[in-house]
């Protein structure tokens, strides 16, 4: 489906993941995680750009990766991103939701 | 009461069993609330504590007798070294899908925000002290205590 995010148009899926990764900039990033009610650091966009160089890379993400990457640990990245860090980050970064239990 | 539209709030889970795969059960269910934004709390009790039991935990075995699912004759799942080959495998396959290990998956519970309880009763028939349990163990409390942490809107018991 269409929706308009920072004065762009772009299509996203039901749950408001972006469909295609190209359509993503930083505005709109900022804009999705507005309404999640985070505010983007520095940290936070640390974050953001190794979950997209994971997503081009075709690693599948889980808790556990984030926690091993060297990037940000478990705890910090549930401080950063509160509820569904994953879920939340990855939305943010304009890249798919992972299908991970763990 | 108020309506919170069905939505769970927060998942209180209890591990009764020492079981491989009941450990495992019970932690993917914990860790999966919190990836949800789903609070959780786990309570240890009766031979469920072994999973935070310092020495025991990396020993942690499936139950290959009296566990239909395994395929496996309940006469060859008694033999010795049974259980060790097929906790082994399982295990083998775990890694295989990014699972950790117990004492990790602890660590990933624990720095998740997941409250970690022992239950006092069990904890007093084996003799065990807070001094042998994992390090991010909460407390040690009560089953009263852990009804008290249970109150609100929105909470979910589950048993494993």
């Amino acid at each position: 489906m269409n929706a308009s995010i920072a004065g762009k148009e772009i299509t996203v899926n039901e749950e408001g993941y972006l469909t295609d990764f190209n359509q993503w900039n930083e505005q709109i990033g900022e804009s999705i995680a507005a309404e999640a009610n985070i505010t983007l650091t520095p940290r936070h966009w640390e974050v953001i750009k190794y979950l997209q160089n994971e997503h081009k890379s075709q690693v599948a993400l889980s808790i556990r990766r984030v926690g091993k990457s060297g990037v940000v640990d478990i705890k910090e990245f549930y401080a950063l991103f509160p509820n569904a860090p994953l879920k939340t980050a990855t939305k943010i970064a304009g890249v798919p939701k992972p299908a991970s239990c763990i | 009461m108020e309506n919170n539209n069905g939505k769970i709030r927060k998942m209180m889970i209890i591990l009764s069993k020492g079981t491989l795969e009941n450990v495992y059960a019970a932690f993917v269910l914990a860790n999966g609330a919190r990836m949800e934004g789903i609070e959780a709390e786990m309570f240890f009790t009766f031979f469920g504590l072994e999973a935070i039991h310092k020495k025991k935990l990396e020993h942690l075995h499936v139950a290959t007798v009296g566990n239909p699912a395994m395929h496996m004759p309940t006469m060859l799942g008694g033999l010795p070294g049974m259980e060790s080959l097929a906790s082994m495998m399982m295990k083998k396959e775990m890694e295989k899908i990014d699972m950790p290990d117990v004492h990790e998956f602890l660590d990933i519970l624990s720095a998740s925000g997941v409250k970690l309880w022992a239950c006092k009763l069990a904890m007093d028939m084996f003799h065990y002290k807070k001094e042998d349990l994992y390090e991010g163990v909460d407390a040690i409390i009560t089953v009263g205590d852990f009804y008290k942490q249970s109150e609100g809107e929105g909470v979910h018991m589950l048993m494993v």
